[in-house]
Order: C-alpha cells, then structure tokens, then sequence
C-alpha cells in the first residue's frame, strides 16, 4: 500500500532532517502493512518473497501469538537493499511512524556507509524472490519433502561461513608449474668429486624437504578453511539441486552476517539519530510523553539482559562526548587525577565527525575493542554474570572492567559461534572429512554438535569427523552414516 | 486475503502433528493434558523445533548485563537470553505452546493406536440433512438470484465486449450474468451415544488408581465424542451401595467399606432401561476396579445381570481392572471365564500409567 499524503509529508520532512544532519542513505520506500502482513514479513526476515520453509511459519506463529497476546509488537523493520525498504504498521500513531522513520534513515545510513555491509547484494530482494523461485521449481521436480528435508539440513549448516573472508583478497594459485623434480637436484660434477660437490647429507635433507612439500601440497584443503559451505558446495558429491540449494543457503548467510555483526552498533546509531531527529526538529507538543514513553521501552534494561539499542546509543554518545571534550590520547590517558579527568574539556569538537568515523569502520567487536571505557562500564552498571551450578542460578560474578570487556568480545567474535574449520577434506586418506572446533574455553553443546555432524555427513556423504574437546580432553567424534563413534584424540589431528 | 506465508505456516503445523502423534503414548500415560483443555481446544506444550547448529554449551557461558547489585546478586533460574546483542531475534528455549482441537487429538489417537472406526448401531436409517450456503454458482432457482454479483457480471461483460452505455435503459442482464446462491447439504447420521462411567471407591482405590482412571477416560471420551453427534456421560460409584454422581464427585470420592459390584451393574441396568432405550441409543459401559468383590456370590450375580439383561441393552462392556497396592482381585479372571469370547466384552488389566494406551486399545480395538 501507497503512503498516505500524511505520512508521505511526514516522510519528506524527516528525510530533510536526516540529510541536514549529514546522514547518507539510499533512497527509502515505505509501506504501511497491518499486522498480520507485517508479521510475514517479519518471518520473512524483511524480505515479501522466500522459498517455502516450515520454519518460517513457525516464527510467524510465535509473531501472531506474541502479537495477539499484547506481548510483542513488531515497531520497526528495514532491509539492507538498494533501495531501502521499510516497514509501517498500519495501526500505529503518527507519533511512533515518525520515530520508525527516523530509525530507518539512520539504519539506512548504516547499511549504505558501514564497511562490513560493503561486500553485501543491494539487490537482495530481486535475489530473494529469485532463489524462492529456484526453490520452487525444485520442488515441482522433486517433490515438497525432498527439498525440504535437504534445506533442513543445509541450515543446520548455515552458520559454518567466514564473513571476514569477502575481505581477504588471496594471491590466484598460480599456474601450476610443470611438476617439479621429485628428487634433490644434483650439481653437476666429475664422478670422483661427487660426494664433495653433492654431499649425501644435504641430499637426503633435501630429498626430504622434497617429500614434505609434496605430501603439504596434498593435504586438502592446503589450509584450514572456515567457509565450510563453500568448502562442501565446490568439494561435495552433490546432485546439481543439492548444490543449488545449498549454495542459496551460503549466500543468505553471508547477506545476513553483518547485520549480526553490528547489531549492537546498527541500533545503537539508528536510536541515537531518531532521538536526535525526534527532540531537535520533529516532535510536536503533544507528542512528547507519547515519544518519552516509548523510547524508553526501547532502551530499557532489565536485569541479566544486555539491551542492544541502550549499550549502542550510550556507547556512541559517550564517543561523541569523549571527542568533543578531548578525553582520549595519551595525555588524558596518562591522568590520575580523578578530579581533573571528571572536568577535562579541551574543547575539540571532534565528536560529531568520530561518531561517523566509528560507524564506517566498525563492527561490533571493534567497536567494543576500542570505545569501551572503564568509566563507561562504571557509569553504566555493567557487570559479568555466570551460571552457578550449586544453587543452579544466575549471579553476579564480577563487576571488573576487564572481565566485563573479555565477557562482551568473547560472545562477539565469531557473532557468538564456535570456530569451526575444514581441516581436512581427505582425512585417514579416506576421503573422509574433518573438522577442527578451535577450542576457546567453551566447550560445545554435544547434542546439537551431534545432530550437525549427522547433516554433515549426509553433505558429504563420506564420513566424516569433528575434533573438539570434551570435558577438557581432546575427542574425535565421528559418524560414519550409521552409528557415532567416539575415540580419544592423542596427536593433533591432522 | 491469504498471506503466502499460510503455506509455511501449514507445513509448521503439520510437522507438530508429526511430533504429537510420535510422543502421543507418551503424552496417554501423563495427566498433564487433562489439565490444560479448554472448551474443544486443547493446548500440548512441545520443545520448539529447532534445527541443530554448532553453538557453545550455554550453561558455562553466562554473560554481560547491566543493573543494579553486588557481586553475588541473584539473576534468576530462568535462563536470561545471551547477552550477545541478539536479544530479540534469537529465541532461546522456549516452549512452543500448540493448540489441537479434540477432534484433531481423537484422529490422531484413532491413527496412532490403530483404533477401528466405530460402526454405530441404532437409527442408522434415520439421517438428518443440514443446507448451508457455501458459494455462488452460475446456476439455480430465481428466488436464490445474488443480486450483486449478478450485476457484477454483467457489468464485466458490457465493459469487455464494449456494449457498455452509462445513459439509461441500462446494459441488460442476460442469462449468462446470473448468479445464485448454492448450497452444500450434508447428511449426518443422527447417532447418539451414552457412556456411563462406574468406578468402584472401596478403599482399596487410591489416588493413583483413580489417575489412571481419569486419565483413560478422558480419552475414550475424546474418541467417543469424535463419532457421536451427542454424547451423554453419566457416572456412578459403588462400594457396597451404588449411587450415580457428577463428574466432580466421580473422580474425587473416596470411600471405604467393602465391594459389591452388581450394586453397580443394577444402576447402570435401571438408567439404561429409562432413559437409553436401545433402538436409539449406543451405550457404552466401562467399570473399573481394583477387582476385589465381596463374594463370590455375587460375582455369579454379575454375570448374570450381564449376561440376561445388559449386554442386550449396550454396544459395548468394558472392565478395566487397576492394579491397587493391595494386588488385584479376582473379578477379571471371573469375567474372563463367563464370557471366553463375547464380541461386546472388553476387558482389560491396567498395571500403571504406562499400559493405560494398551487398555484403550484393547476397550475401543474392536470398532463397536
């Protein structure tokens, strides 16, 4: 549905705003949707079209429930595509479109300026509606279950990408060089000076440097790699349509991890401009406490809970503050005296041009790595809570800067995944594939490592084998298409 | 207007069915679901699906919050979403809470413990028809003639064929315009049914019997509601007295005092006689017991009532024997002796919980 000539005004006016302040966006199409068509989309992940999957119904049902129940309601929604579109409920006050307006430019701004969304597809929605129809087709051909159940198991795979990957340009093999000599190279010599000129010492060193290169060169993949989708899309005994299919899986993923990556800084942006837009130029009179109110329902923090939109808006402001103030560098870092630090203010001016800087360049973890002060955590009442497995509660553990800054970039590394990586892909020379969990301290959750490594294996459809640890000590855990093995792992494997 | 996410939404529902039906033993032996019905709706919490990832084992993990308190401070139990900046687009494990009709909870049922399909006796000549209108169609009686979407019609085809004038007299409706109301008339046999419960509450039935009692009959309730249009359910205790009771009353009497069955079985033989006269009514009887009758006296006394009068009387005669602390009584063995291979005598020996699934079986197996 159209806008409104009310909201389309609306709409006109914040987009002014949004440009004075110098954010920078792709043109945003708005469509006003009730809720039960907002709550489709929403299942959808943004988007009006994707391939037929249950699990899409499943998370409309928790939407129409949590809806119909007054327990959740769906405010803002806004995809990454060229043009931007977003979304309004049909219901809401004019108010609250305002502020989902607001929201939307500046997440927009993020989308289009952030370095980690660079490599993303702007045409996302076309590519959508195209895998959908893949899918589709597929599934006239091969019947409904068929597909379903191998998209099952591809999404049990789909976190196993490496989104720093798009970003690394590695040197092209180049053209394999016509097989190199299999033994030591001899100097060529008179028969008698042979064993000076050619010592056999430095030939049988050298004969096996040989025999080592070659046997590296073998080992597929020559290093670790952790795109394992792509890894089993080019590696994998498939049915074309099974290669389809998952490689429409890989590249969703990879659409969708930024978005992940930068969830706390992507809200943190879009709340610190709609309340800027909203307190500085828009809000009328009457619709101050109505804004109040909701804002802060969006920022709330409830206990044990980190709020995303809170710790991303405090966080960007508390930068704004630092640079205009000139709280950073050496010299204020070097200061002890407290008194000195609370009043320090050079007055740079800086903060408005850092907070653009930061959204550009970073993504959560380095924006945690970099902006997150002593003071901040203080001021903000941060703490560290682990599970207490006597009492069988949740506690407060620690209260110190530096576990609370090792707590948050642990969880957002990785967004939060274990490290798993293709280290072999020709295993015991059997063609039997092996993963490496890289082991961080946290062990994984053996069943769910379980149930993946059985829709590995019907990927791979040769063995295959995951190394981790298991209760401190190194296991191979392996399924052989039947039964699961379990062995103690004494050399690294691989 | 149907939303192209009806589909997913479909499949979903499809796949909890699967689920139900695949733990639906499991869910027989609980109580729990009695608990939780609504008026026909019934709500079965299941562990959400969720496909399998490598994720970190959570438990160790805890995280990063923000609040009030001190080292040591309390949370809570409940695990608090991971403060991993996904809060909201990550559910954890909740509890999908899913709704099955009674209905769909008796086909499942039917399916799962290959129950038969009940062949109801009594007026199965006698049918009732019910019309209701449905559609439009482009044919039938003028009096059922849709005005608009006649007018529609004909609308639609003046502007294609391009006959269409504004200025009066009008485009004409011709025959091919109209349209009428149609209607779907479906024939259900008027079949009615009663059950009549009879517990015994000598005080050898403890609370646990009685569970299991209530249990197995919630279920053949369910299965006997999904084939009869009507369905009365009538209850009577006994000890050494037979009395009949409400529901409430039914499952939650405990008495003492000794056991004598026929007391019962005289009960059920006067309601049957006035109020459910054979030729109209499919009656089902089921007794449980922990099977320790006075005498034998008057186990010959039941058979004969049985045999004479109400087996004549009824569909279907089901014993259930419920093992009590005190072992079990020698009634099964009785019946089981009078009547080696009656059609309409079900009996059966319910151990515990688990083997109540085995007893429906065996009570509702043979489609009467």
């Amino acid at each position: 549905m159209s806008l409104s000539p009310s909201l389309a005004a609306l709409q006109r006016a914040i987009e002014g705003h949004a440009r004075a302040y110098g954010l920078d966006f792709f043109p945003v199409v708005f469509e006003v949707l009730d809720y039960r068509k907002l709550n489709q989309v929403a299942a959808y992940g943004g988007f009006p079209t994707r391939y037929p999957h249950w699990r899409f119904g499943m998370d409309f049902e928790q939407l129409q429930k949590g809806y119909t129940f007054g327990l959740q309601r769906i405010y803002e929604m806004v995809i990454n595509n060229d043009p931007c579109y977003a979304y309004l409920l049909e219901c809401n006050a004019d108010v609250d479109q305002k502020v989902v307006m607001a929201h939307v430019y500046a997440h927009c701004d993020f989308f289009k300026n952030n370095v980690w969304f660079s490599k993303t597809n702007r045409k996302m929605m076309d590519e959508m509606a195209n895998h959908a129809t893949r899918v589709r087709r597929y599934m006239d051909r091969y019947g409904v279950d068929k597909i379903e159940n191998f998209i099952d198991t591809c999404l049990s795979l789909e976190n196993l990408i490496d989104p720093h990957s798009l970003f690394i340009v590695r040197e092209r093999p180049k053209a394999e060089k016509e097989e190199s000599p299999r033994t030591a190279r001899r100097l060529k010599s008179k028969e008698y000076m042979q064993d000076y000129i050619n010592p056999p010492d430095v030939l049988a060193l050298e004969e096996k440097r040989i025999l080592e290169e070659s046997e590296r060169r073998k080992s597929f993949p020559a290093e670790p790699t952790r795109d394992v989708l792509k890894f089993l899309v080019e590696y994998s005994p498939l049915e074309n349509w099974q290669r389809d299919i998952l490689s429409i899986i890989r590249e969703e993923a990879y659409y969708f991890a930024p978005q992940a990556q930068s969830k706390i800084m992507n809200e943190g942006w879009a709340t610190y401009w709609h309340s800027k837009i909203m307190t500085e130029r828009c809000l009328t009179d009457a619709e101050v406490v109505d804004y109040a109110d909701h804002h802060s329902g969006t920022v709330a923090t409830h206990a044990g809970r980190l709020n995303p939109y809170k710790l991303g808006v405090e966080l960007f402001r508390d930068i704004e503050e630092r640079w205009d103030k000139g709280r950073f560098g050496k010299e204020f870092d070097e200061c002890e005296d407290l008194h000195e630090r609370t009043r320090w203010d050079k007055k740079l001016g800086q903060g408005r041009e850092k907070i653009f800087e930061v959204r550009r360049f970073c993504n959560d973890v380095t924006f945690i790595d970099n902006y997150l002060t002593e003071e901040f955590c203080r001021r903000n009442k941060m703490f560290v809570y682990e599970f207490n497995s006597k009492t069988g509660l949740y506690q407060i553990s620690s209260r110190s800067f530096r576990e609370i800054k090792l707590k948050l970039l642990f969880q957002l590394t990785n967004r939060g995944l274990p490290f798993i990586e293709v280290a072999d892909g020709n295993y015991r020379n059997k063609g039997e594939l092996l993963l490496r969990h890289r082991y961080e301290g946290v062990p994984l959750r053996m069943d769910y490592a379980r149930d993946t490594l059985r829709n590995v294996q019907r990927v791979w459809q040769r063995p295959v084998n995951l190394s981790t640890l298991v209760d401190e000590k190194p296991r191979l855990i392996s399924y052989t298409g039947e039964t699961f093995e379990e062995a103690d792992l004494h050399e690294p494997a691989a | 207007m149907i939303l192209r996410i009806e589909q997913d939404h479909h499949r979903f529902k499809q796949i909890i069915r699967g689920k139900i039906k695949q733990d639906l033993r499991k869910y027989i032996s609980r109580g729990e679901l009695i608990g939780r019905r609504g008026k026909d709706l019934i709500s079965i919490p299941l562990p959400q699906i969720s496909i399998p990832h490598f994720v970190h084992g959570s438990r160790q993990a805890g995280g990063v919050g923000q609040g009030d308190g001190d080292v040591g401070t309390v949370l809570g139990a409940a695990e608090p979403e991971e403060g991993n900046g996904q809060a909201g687009d990550a559910p954890g494990q909740h509890i999908l809470e899913v709704e099955v009709t009674l209905d769909e909870l008796a086909e499942m049922l039917g399916e799962e413990l290959e129950l038969p399909r009940i062949e109801p006796k009594g007026k199965k000549n006698i049918v009732t028809e019910r019309s209701r209108y449905i559609g439009i169609a482009p044919t039938g009686p003028e009096s059922l003639r849709h005005f608009r979407r006649t007018y529609k019609e004909m609308l639609k085809r003046s502007l294609a064929s391009g006959t269409y004038r504004r200025a009066l007299p009008g485009p004409f409706i011709i025959r091919e315009d109209k349209r009428y109301r149609s209607w779907r008339t479906t024939v259900l046999p008027e079949t009615t049914a009663a059950i009549l419960y009879m517990m015994d509450v000598s005080g050898s039935m403890g609370e646990e019997q009685k569970e299991i009692v209530r249990i197995e009959s919630f279920w053949i309730d369910t299965w006997l509601r999904h084939h009869y249009k009507g369905l009365e359910i009538r209850y009577i205790i006994h000890d050494a007295e037979a009395r009949e009771v409400d529901q409430e009353t039914f499952y939650h009497t405990r008495e003492s005092g000794g056991t004598v069955i026929s007391s019962a079985y005289r009960l059920a033989l006067d309601i049957t006689r006035t109020d459910y006269p054979t030729q109209e009514w499919n009656v089902y009887c089921f007794h449980f017991s922990d099977g320790d009758n006075w005498s034998q006296g008057d186990t010959q006394e039941c058979v004969r009532l049985l045999r004479e009068d109400l087996l004549a009387r009824i569909n279907l005669f089901c014993y259930g024997q419920v093992e009590s602390p005190y072992g079990t009584g020698q009634f099964l063995l009785d019946l089981k002796e009078a009547f080696p291979d009656e059609d309409t005598v079900a009996l059966s020996k319910i151990e515990s919980k688990e083997s109540i699934h085995q007893s429906i079986q065996e009570f509702l197996g043979r489609g009467r």
